[in-house]
């Protein structure tokens, strides 16, 4: 099936006008896959995440008002903990996110740098210091939590041991980063660690479990939330939808910033910014 | 529920808050720092294709010096 | 042919390095000295009764023999990244990972089993009995080995960085904790009489998992850093 006479990007340009002399390839692709390499054209994704952006923002903004409402307001005190399991309404998200982030960035580094792609190596830098701050704010809220409930600030279970030594793992990940001058050299370099690092975490978060358990035997880890219900429930998951969507608005200025950082000289750049 | 017993989430209150407080503020944060972030890089890249303009233009022109190195 | 090559390649790689060691033996073994001197530390630090160190012994000298294989590191491939060698390497036909793995093994001959023989002896100065030392030997041969390979993937990855033998720790020291974990708990699970086949069975596993995929990490890591 042979693609159209016009080249696949140029209907996506949000300059209409293209300069002859573009620097970007022009592949011959079935159409089918068209979507996939507008996905990796930069111009293409630059343009998409612009437009996205308040849509995805007031998206999220309305689902974490709504879950917030559902888990402050709504859902019943529990037996046990009473209020105090609200907490989990931020805890539980933040940590998901923590763990899905990082998954994100090592896929996208994968990518990167099996296809060579200078997209993917910018989404993976995006991600890193969201996915890192999210981490914070799990580990953080997992601590204030286990105060009133277990009566320490802090407690070497596999929960919160696994999202700290992920923690680190996100800090190593972005200070080899840092440490390069060269954008390419440092994509490439912290692509290789992202896939060990991402081999590891299973091997981590099962030692950690395996760790645990001499101590403490077979007992559910101290951060367990109390078994939830439905009215419990809804908030929880809607809150954890409003973390993704609101990862991806954050994400949108964040991948817009690591391509321009990338493309010096590529010429829809240069037309792109003189007029914007 | 009346706004009395929602501040002071049976007692927990202290902590509820400064949980939900901490992580309104790293969501803030994110969203305030990735949009500077933005902004500075945009305006670098405007910088530098107006700088790239300025040298074609000079040397189109016949004024540029070869092998004069521009910053 | 390229076998019989490869073969070759691996050998000369291995005896030029212990060779170089030889020479330079004073640099080899202060990696080891440093771990005296940190299992020395935790005495001066807690207690001078065996009975309160017996319970941290495993951990203390886990932790040392991780501390030291980090440092026995930056002389594993800076050397050869400085003087040029390195590039030939990359340049030369033979499949880098095997050769770095051929160095990686001078690395642990030099910087791991060492801990090995001297664990016994360091162990029973922090109060473990000498019933353990079968154990205790059988986790740190395994898991240095882990340790070497985790530590060289992290030092093709900071070769070219100035300065980054703190940035290596920070790398290395959270992919080694899963290690730390079954070697250290081994080791105490044998000191109190239960059963230590699945920790170590563990430890094997992972050693076998890093040395079969640690070469093309480690192989990816170098052509970055080495090329200009």
């Amino acid at each position: 099936m042979s693609s159209s006479s016009r080249s696949p990007l140029s209907d996506s340009q949000p300059n209409p006008r293209r300069s002859a002399a573009s620097s970007e390839a022009r592949p011959r692709v079935a159409s089918r896959w068209l979507w996939f390499h507008k996905l990796g054209s930069p111009p293409y994704a630059y343009g998409l995440a612009t437009k996205l952006r308040p849509w995805l923002m007031w998206s999220s903004l309305i689902l974490m008002l709504i879950g917030a409402y559902g888990g402050l307001v709504l859902a019943p005190p529990d037996y046990q903990q009473k209020d105090a399991f609200r907490i989990i309404y931020v805890h539980v998200p933040a940590a998901i996110m923590s763990l899905q982030v990082y998954l994100a960035m090592a896929i996208a580094a994968a990518v990167g740098i099996i296809w060579r792609m200078k997209l993917a190596h910018a989404f993976a830098a995006a991600c890193a210091p969201v996915g890192a701050w999210f981490t914070v704010a799990a580990l953080a809220t997992g601590s204030i939590y286990g105060k009133p409930m277990w009566g320490t600030w802090w407690e070497w279970d596999p929960r919160i041991t696994s999202v700290l030594i992920q923690l680190f793992l996100y800090l190593g990940y972005m200070a080899l980063r840092a440490s390069f001058d060269d954008t390419q050299r440092a994509d490439r370099a912290s692509a290789v660690l992202a896939i060990v690092g991402v081999v590891n975490v299973p091997i981590v978060k099962y030692s950690v479990v395996w760790w645990n358990s001499l101590h403490q035997g077979p007992t559910i880890s101290k951060l367990d939330t109390p078994s939830i219900t439905l009215s419990m429930g809804w908030p929880l998951y809607t809150l954890v939808l409003a973390f993704m969507v609101y990862f991806a608005a954050v994400m949108c200025d964040r991948l817009r910033s690591e391509i321009l950082k990338r493309e010096r000289n590529a010429s829809w750049l240069q037309e792109n910014i003189a007029r914007s | 529920m009346n706004l009395q017993s929602f501040l002071s989430m049976s007692g927990y209150g202290a902590y509820v808050w400064s949980c939900y407080g901490l992580t309104i503020a790293v969501l803030l944060w994110n969203v305030w720092s990735a949009r500077r972030q933005l902004r500075e890089a945009i305006v670098h890249a405007r910088r530098r294709t107006e700088a790239q303009r300025e040298d074609a233009a000079r040397r189109g022109a016949g004024a540029g010096v070869p092998g004069e190195v521009r910053s | 042919m390229a076998a019989a090559g490869l073969g070759e390649a691996v050998r000369l790689v291995l005896a030029r390095d212990l060779r170089l060691a030889l020479r330079h033996w004073d640099q080899v073994i202060q990696p080891l000295i440093f771990f005296v001197i940190v299992t020395t530390l935790f005495p001066l630090a807690i207690s001078p009764a065996l009975e309160e160190l017996r319970g941290i012994a495993p951990g203390v000298l886990w932790v040392a023999a991780m501390l030291s294989s980090l440092l026995a590191l930056e002389s594993l491939f800076r050397p050869d990244v400085e003087d040029g060698t390195m590039e030939q390497w990359v340049l030369s036909g033979q499949p880098l990972s095997v050769l770095l793995l051929a160095k990686t093994v001078t690395h642990w001959l030099l910087a791991g089993l060492p801990l090995v023989l001297m664990a016994p002896i360091v162990g029973t100065a922090l109060g473990m009995p000498q019933s353990v030392w079968p154990v205790l030997a059988a986790t740190l041969a395994l898991g240095t080995g882990s340790l070497s390979v985790l530590g060289a993937i992290g030092a093709a990855l900071t070769v070219s960085v100035r300065r980054g033998n703190v940035l290596l720790a920070l790398l290395v020291l959270p992919l080694e904790m899963p290690v730390l974990i079954f070697g250290a708990r081994a080791v105490d699970l044998a000191m109190q009489g239960e059963a230590v086949a699945g920790p170590l069975n563990l430890l094997a596993a992972l050693l076998l998992l890093f040395v079969s995929l640690g070469p093309f990490a480690m192989s990816a890591a170098m052509r970055i850093s080495v090329e200009t």
